[in-house]
């Protein structure tokens, strides 16, 4: 076997392997036709198999997503330029075999599957669900304020009623719920295997599922090496959905983009996730690289004048800002044209589509004209931050705004903030007089994007925006339903007030972007994290 | 003798203390000197000041400054190093993982550099001003102005994309082999005892681009110091007496002059090599390599103390006992020193 190229090595049987390295090994020969096996790599790194842990990274939500259940899951659709999205609009069982909510919208009854069962055999049952949201509102941190967003917040909330059946109780009724149960937080873990491994110390298993997860999802954790892969191996067993295509996957961490752009032109891996915005717009031309490159739903880079600071209380400098910008050359040099424009939209709000595009476009006249109105007409100098860690669409942004906020005298100086201090200086002290920033909410409602962006006090209104009339209107529409005939309008008076206050400037609707090389069945989640389940080898 | 060169080691190994107590103190201070805040990171996208402050004490950073040091020193005493919040792992479990992948790429590249540079070197200082002399600075001096990441994404190009003769970059181990047992944590040694030539072969492979990367870049100053450490010795009245007892050209060459020159030439290596180990973290970062320095990185990314203290608490070990080898090294080829 002097050959070691990676497809005639998955032909071989395992006879002809060393000893030492049959663990591993013997899983591959076992299926190995090739398409069994997909390799995707990914610059992110997971450094943790638990979501609810403490400093679990966004990264590390996807094992979350392939190796447990939650009750529902969203539907699939297409999505916008190609390929297919997960469907905020449908609700699907996952683990749960049907609910009803009862008539006043507090009382929400499951039924789960009578022959899901969890990777050890054992069966799932309500007592496992209700000690994993326990944990999820018990441990605090992220997991806490998910579950809070869809009013889940006390264990009392929970009752496990039989092995069967699960009730939730609700406060209040809320749209938010159903949906706040598919997102990654309220995954379903084995109770019995993380109580036999919970110490009076971590009485959630912390420590122990932080590595060895237990659950009853598509994939089993096969390998984790921290930096460097996570294996995963398919669980045949696995009644949550459509039984995946790949009987393993293994994901691959390289740090640098170039490799990761050699790897997937030469076929040797089949997935990049989350590549570049250049290399998306270059790699698109090439042979036998698919592209997808979906909009991130609910998600919006914005330019933030933080109305805590002088200039910036002023309507007309605002509006001066939003007409100054170069919109489209920034979408094209920062973004490559990924994504959608959010600029040139109509001034009349005829829909509640969110995000929308703003009324505001490139106007420099009009820009001059509400800048000589303001009380600033001589211009001013401020800061312009942007984080290192975002500097792949913030540096050639914020050189652009610099040159044409420049003409209306408004002389910036570009502060660059390291990724570790940003969040605490944009986001909780709310202290850079002017900002990029882009927030993307997870449940995809104008609403829920404007309780966290707009409302005082919350974590993403970085401006400092105060509005009596949003605050009010976020209230009462955060919770009530949709198609409620009060929805709409309270909804399109939200995007009024937005659009003519402007303390977040809308500049584009960023794009994520995948590569796939003889693989398809890409879905595109809010998460935007990498779904394994529904991949499957590409027929050409 | 002997006792001597003992009492030396001791006496090198007694100085190196307050060098380690001083990096301790110092790394714990400025860790904490850095602006930004873990708590607020770790906390998560959507965190509320309640939350942040449940994280906050769930990390021990709402206790006074000086009990936190406290409590790290004492950790510390028992050999504890601390969490990496950011990988959730042990920082011990995490260097030693990672250290010995630093180190098996950072010492393959210096015997490749010191195999093509000292020759070199020789051959530039004993003809001066030819062909040779010229092409050795032409080398050197394109190995040390092209960045490590650059030459790295070209050999990568050329010997992975266009040739496909290199295997794929995906770190220290292509995913169909197994990491051998771990004995040393160098795969080279480890599937070597393991007796598994395969994966030996297989670790090779992915060693040889991001060695001769790092090799090219430390070509230079040994290359250079070579050359004049060389040519001052061939110049000294040493050489010219021994060349006028009638010594034959090798024996002056390599016996008495190399051997002198070698001196400078270990010095510059220590050096080099400590500025490699920390220095190769962009080469670790195009070959996917799961070295100290993209962790070191990471960790210093989202504040993370124990894992930023424990890296630098670490290279200053080992930065005092690669000085101690090269203490002794001198003491074993100074011929003042020599015991011959």
């Amino acid at each position: 076997m002097t050959q070691t190229s990676r497809r005639d090595f998955l032909k071989l049987s395992g006879g002809t392997l060393g000893a030492a390295m049959l663990p591993f090994l013997k899983a591959i020969p076992a299926h190995a036709a090739s398409g069994e096996v997909l390799v995707a790599v990914t610059g992110q790194t997971i450094n943790s198999l638990d979501l609810h842990r403490t400093g679990t990274n966004r990264a590390s939500y996807q094992v979350a997503v392939n190796c447990y259940d939650r009750l529902v899951s969203f539907g699939t659709k297409p999505a916008p330029g190609g390929g297919l999205s997960y469907d905020y609009s449908v609700i699907e069982p996952e683990l749960a075999e049907s609910w009803t909510i009862s008539d006043d919208g507090l009382t929400m009854t499951f039924k789960l599957k009578p022959d899901a069962t969890f990777w050890d055999g054992s069966k799932v049952t309500a007592a496992d669900v209700k000690w994993s949201f326990d944990r999820a509102v018990s441990v605090g941190g992220f997991p806490t304020v998910q579950m809070k967003a869809g009013g889940l917040q006390r264990p009392e909330q929970f009752v496990a009623v039989d092995a069967e059946t699960f009730v939730i109780r609700l406060d209040r009724p809320s749209k938010l719920t159903l949906p706040d149960l598919a997102v990654p937080v309220p995954f379903i873990i084995n109770s019995a295997v993380a109580k036999a491994n919970a110490t009076e110390a971590d009485p959630w298993a912390m420590e122990y599922l932080h590595t060895t997860p237990a659950g009853s999802g598509a994939y089993k954790v096969a390998a984790w090496q921290q930096g460097q892969q996570l294996v995963y191996e398919r669980n045949d067993a696995w009644v949550g959905g459509p039984l995946p295509a790949y009987k393993r996957v293994v994901l691959r961490e390289v740090p640098s983009p170039a490799t990761r752009r050699a790897l997937i032109e030469r076929g040797d891996v089949q997935m990049s996730f989350n590549i570049p915005n250049k290399d998306a717009a270059e790699l698109s031309a090439k042979e036998g690289v698919t592209v997808y490159s979906t909009p991130i739903e609910n998600c919006i880079h914005c330019l933030c004048p933080n109305t805590a600071f002088e200039p910036f209380r002023d309507a007309n400098v605002r509006k001066a800002l939003a007409y100054a910008i170069p919109y489209e050359a920034i979408f094209q040099t920062a973004a490559y044209g990924r994504g959608a424009p959010m600029w040139g939209g109509p001034a009349e709000i005829a829909d509640t589509a969110w995000p929308r595009r703003s009324p505001y476009m490139t106007d420099m006249a009009k820009a001059k004209e509400h800048m000589a109105a303001s009380g600033f007409a001589s211009g001013f100098e401020v800061p312009l931050s942007i984080s290192l860690g975002l500097a792949d669409w913030m540096e050639p942004t914020a050189l652009l705004l610099q040159e044409s906020f420049g003409e209306l005298g408004i002389r910036t100086e570009i502060e660059k903030i390291p990724g570790a201090n940003w969040r605490t200086a944009a986001l909780v002290e709310k202290r850079l007089p002017l900002h990029l920033e882009n927030f993307g909410g997870w449940l995809n409602t104008p609403d829920y994007y404007f309780f966290w962006a707009y409302k005082e006090g919350h974590l993403f209104n970085s401006s400092n925006y105060r509005n009596e009339e949003v605050e009010r209107l976020v209230d009462e529409s955060l919770h009530m339903a949709m198609d409620d005939p009060a929805y709409a309008p309270k909804i399109k008076r939200l995007f009024e007030i937005a659009f003519e206050d402007l303390p977040r400037i809308p500049l584009w609707q960023p794009a994520l972007n995948v590569a796939m090389n003889g693989a398809a069945g890409y879905e595109f989640w809010f998460h935007r994290q990498l779904d394994v389940r529904p991949l499957e080898k590409a027929t050409s | 003798m002997v006792s001597d060169r003992a009492k030396m080691i001791l006496g090198r190994m007694a100085q190196a203390l307050p060098v380690v107590a001083g990096v301790v103190v110092i790394s714990f201070l400025l860790t904490r000197a850095l602006p930004g805040d873990p708590a607020a990171y770790f906390a998560g996208p959507a965190a509320s000041e309640a939350s942040i402050a449940e994280v906050r004490e769930a990390l021990g950073l709402d206790k006074p400054l000086v009990q936190q040091f406290f409590l790290y020193v004492g950790d510390l005493a028992q050999g504890n190093l601390g969490t990496a919040i950011s990988t959730g792992q042990p920082v011990a479990a995490d260097l030693a993982s990672r250290l010995p992948a630093s180190l098996e790429l950072t010492l393959v590249a210096l015997l490749l550099s010191c195999a093509v540079a000292i020759p070199l070197g020789v051959l530039a200082a004993t003809r001066p001003g030819t062909w040779v002399d010229h092409l050795c600075r032409v080398l050197v001096t394109a190995g040390v102005s092209m960045p490590t990441f650059f030459t790295g994404i070209v050999l990568i190009y050329v010997f992975y994309y266009l040739l496909g003769v290199a295997p794929s970059p995906l770190g220290r181990l292509d995913f169909i082999y197994l990491p051998p047992p771990t004995v040393t944590g160098f795969h080279l040694i480890d599937a070597a005892l393991a007796g598994d030539w395969e994966t030996w072969f297989g670790a090779l492979k992915q060693l040889v681009l991001p060695a001769v990367t790092l090799a090219l870049f430390t070509l230079a100053p040994i290359a250079r110091m070579t050359r004049a450490a060389m040519l001052q010795a061939l110049s000294s009245d040493f050489i010219r007496t021994a060349r006028a007892a009638g010594l034959g050209r090798g024996k002056v060459l390599y016996g008495y002059a190399l051997r002198n020159a070698l001196l400078p030439v270990i010095t510059t290596l220590g050096m080099v090599f400590s500025f490699t180990l920390g220095a190769n973290v962009l080469v670790e970062k195009v070959f996917a390599w799961p070295g100290i320095g993209s962790y070191a990185v990471e960790a210093l990314v989202v504040s993370d103390y124990a894992a930023v203290q424990g890296f630098v608490l670490a290279m200053a070990l080992l930065f005092v006992l690669l000085n101690l080898v090269i203490d002794i090294a001198y003491a074993l080829i100074d011929p003042r020193i020599g015991f011959s």
